[in-house]
């Protein structure tokens, strides 16, 4: 790490960010669950099989199109169990609230998470407050900590992935990202980009209950789609390739990005995961989860390759092949 | 219809590189196409256009990035400008992560400085409307296709009798710097890609002294990958034809006259000058500077600011890499010391910086 | 130096206009075109319309690519 001093893109789930992990934190705590970076610690109970998982939500501003900080923490912390395929149990909430905070937008966003607790059948068991002084946090900062039940039949792991294994993704990606920034009403642009900001252990649970060849999932959060696909072939021993024209994206986010100069491959999603799965059970996959309400539009798009090994490459649409690289940092809006 | 996606169908390309290889191969030597756009070489990158090349054609990236361009001291000034409590600086978001000779608008941001990234100059006027008590300092980078929109704001600050808006001046203009680029001799260009939005403002006339004086055809081109490959076709055809000329593949958005009433409005409120280019030096008559009328609006004048020339960073070969003397890979630093999270010079920092696109696309 | 996409005119409001391109809407200002209608397509760069779209010349141009096929 170069930087003496930590900067935004230390946060945007890039590579600055992978750099800031391995370096300052993997050097210090390391241990063999920590080291796997999966999305939750997979901890062995014996006949079970404990997910661990925490997060914290520092989202500006609070409340945006789709979504709000409260119904974030919550759903990024079952999304992060899920996909490790156990079933969300239980939430911790901690609150650090600057002092001056409104008390009823405070209980909006505690109504927030209530209902998206109930809806996904989870409860929030514990907690913590703290009021800082004006000035010291950013109106609200929530951590939400999570734990849930995984059968040891299911087997997660990038050891499992190989090479013709399918890429799948649920749904249109880019809106989260977007919806938030532009909400923030910088570019005085109008438009309909929701977040997708949604639980996914309802069909999370059901592919994994049915299909056997599923390998490994990742929800593909800060740094977009391109950054959980580089963390995916990172030091291992095969490459991904992905269509350009496969890759479900809304008509406005398209727009949006054209205009702004964004690649959408960079931008946040907070209702997708990407899943690794067998050749031969691919098909019948995609069609199960077309059949929930957060996979209507999912598609394959595409598969794991031999070669080159640790580099995600995408077919573009003129034909012609180029890499994909780990996002550095945040996305500025260009001119150029 | 949205006039972009209808220009995108991978059909169309598979038959245009047909007709380029056809071309190719009535010609001899080797074929070196210069585009001068930051946006073009986004796209031959993003495109794969490249790779899609017989091996004959050479694209070199010119200094069409206006990023890359811009003087270290520049950014150095804006970074000192920004560290004063009464000081808002607004820029475009390409600007932020370029490496000055110790920070970046990126880091002071983070160091607590007051920068805001806006979409349109118009907004940063908006912005000192909104905060009377600061002084709001806009960027002002950019070639043709950005500077009547500046200029334009400018004018309206004046109308609305605005006193804490200012600019500091770094546009610069595309032409000049083409022709510094033929007279220099140190590339040879066959044929140049022009820059399609410049265009739309400038019109087809400028570039007429290419094919009259220096006997190179160039196209205007458009930004879709259908555009681009049409074009470097038609080039190919004009040099196998020997007619060097301006051809506007473009035409749906540059008419021949280009936008009288923007060109207008840019020399009501700027004079032409000298001004120094990044790793190129000082080129004659290819900068913008205040007229008296808005010399209010001069942040230079008002904080009494001198722009220093400095050396680029050692090893850096930015400057020969703009001038396509050189590919990135040429450059010791490239991929090493040099790479997108610890840019040494612009050309990797722009996202459309020639080295930042070579690194992203064109590295295997 | 170049990222501007044509943009349809969906309200005129005197100097400026609100475009749209699906369904992302942005008010830019008129300064530099002439005689804008409801449906015409707008070149849009940093929030200003820098030149009206030509459609006609835009269909001859898909007319060539039809015709490489």
């Amino acid at each position: 790490m170069k930087e003496n001093k930590i900067i935004l893109s230390h946060g945007s789930g890039g590579k600055l960010m992978h750099s800031l992990i391995e370096e300052i934190f993997l050097k210090s705590f390391k241990n063999d669950i920590l080291n796997k970076l999966y999305d939750s610690a997979v901890i062995d109970f014996g006949e079970f099989e404990i997910c661990f998982t925490t997060d914290s939500y520092t989202v500006n501003p609070i409340f945006f199109p789709g979504g709000d900080i409260g119904k974030l923490s919550i759903c990024g912390t079952i999304n992060d169990l899920s996909v490790c395929g156990a079933l969300p149990l239980y939430i911790s909430a901690s609150f650090i609230i600057e002092e001056g905070f409104d008390v009823i937008t405070l209980e909006k966003i505690v109504k927030s998470m209530r209902e998206i607790a109930i809806k996904s059948k989870v409860k929030i068991v514990t907690g913590d407050t703290k009021v800082v002084e004006k000035g010291k946090a950013d109106g609200i900062f929530i951590n939400t900590t999570g734990i849930g039940i995984k059968d040891k039949k299911i087997n997660l792991g990038f050891e499992y992935i190989k090479e013709g294994d399918k890429i799948i993704i649920n749904g249109d990606i880019g809106e989260h990202g977007l919806a938030v920034l532009l909400s923030r009403n910088e570019f005085n642009i109008k438009t309909s980009i929701k977040s997708d900001c949604a639980p996914l252990h309802t069909l999370i649970g059901a592919i994994l209950k049915e299909f056997k060849g599923i390998k490994f999932m990742r929800d593909p959060t800060r740094g977009g789609i391109a950054s959980s696909l580089n963390e995916i072939v990172k030091n291992r021993n095969y490459g991904i390739l992905i269509y350009e024209r496969e890759i479900p994206i809304k008509k406005n986010v398209l727009s949006m990005c054209e205009i702004l100069g964004f690649d959408p491959l960079n931008i946040a999603n907070e209702g997708k995961v990407i899943i690794i799965c067998d050749k031969i059970e691919s098909k019948k996959l995609i069609e199960k989860i077309r059949k929930n309400k957060y996979g209507k539009k999912a598609k394959i798009i595409g598969e794991i390759i031999k070669e080159p090994k640790g580099k995600v490459l995408m077919e573009t649409i003129t034909g012609s092949v180029r890499i994909i690289d780990m996002p550095i940092g945040e996305q500025f809006p260009r001119i150029c | 219809m949205r006039y972009i996606e209808e220009y995108r169908k991978p059909e169309f390309q598979k038959k245009i590189i047909q007709y380029i290889q056809k071309s190719v191969n009535l010609l001899k030597d080797k074929i070196n196409l210069m585009e001068v756009c930051g946006t073009h070489t986004m796209v031959i990158g993003r495109y794969g256009i490249r790779k899609l090349m017989p091996e004959r054609i050479n694209l070199l990236s010119g200094p069409g990035c206006p990023v890359c361009v811009t003087p270290t001291s520049y950014i150095d000034i804006a970074i000192e400008l920004s560290k004063r409590d009464d000081v808002i600086i607004t820029t475009f978001g390409d600007m932020m992560k370029v490496p000055g000779s110790y920070s970046s608008l990126e880091k002071e941001r983070a160091n607590g400085g007051k920068i805001i990234v806006i979409y349109s100059p118009y907004d940063a006027l908006e912005i000192s409307k909104k905060y009377f008590d600061k002084n709001i300092i806009f960027l002002s980078v950019g070639f043709e296709t950005t500077i009547p929109s500046i200029a334009q704001t400018i004018k309206i600050a004046k109308r609305d009798g605005v006193k804490n808006f200012f600019i500091l001046s770094g546009n610069k203009l595309i032409p000049p710097a083409l022709e510094f680029l033929l007279k220099e001799k140190s590339s040879k260009i066959d044929g140049f890609i022009c820059p399609g939005h410049v265009s739309v403002i400038i019109g087809e006339e400028p570039y007429r002294f290419i094919s009259e004086k220096f006997n190179i055809p160039c196209v205007i081109s458009g930004f879709e990958p259908f555009d681009v490959l049409y074009s470097i076709y038609l080039i190919l055809q004009a040099i196998i034809r020997k007619q060097p000329k301006v051809i506007n593949e473009y035409k749906r958005a540059v008419k021949k006259s280009g936008n009288k009433k923007a060109r207008e409005i840019i020399y009501e409120v700027f004079d032409v000058c000298d001004s120094e280019w990044r790793g190129i030096g000082v080129i004659e008559n290819s900068g913008l500077k205040l007229k008296d009328k808005y010399k209010e609006f001069d942040v230079g004048i008002k904080f009494n600011i001198e722009m220093k020339n400095k050396e680029g960073n050692k090893g850096c070969l930015c400057g020969k890499i703009l001038k396509g003397e050189k590919t990135p890979f040429d450059c010791p630093l490239f991929g090493k010391k040099c790479n997108p999270e610890n840019p040494v010079g612009p050309c990797m920092v722009s996202s459309e910086g020639t080295c930042a696109a070579y690194y992203k696309y064109e590295r295997k | 130096m170049c990222l501007a996409i044509p943009m349809k005119v969906e309200k005129v409001e005197g100097d400026f206009a609100v475009v749209s391109s699906g369904n992302v809407k942005r008010k830019v200002n008129l300064s530099f075109v002439k005689n804008v209608k409801i449906g015409d397509y707008l070149i849009i760069h940093a929030g200003f319309a820098i030149e009206k779209l030509n459609k006609s010349e835009a269909k001859k141009t898909l007319e060539i690519l039809k015709e490489l096929k």
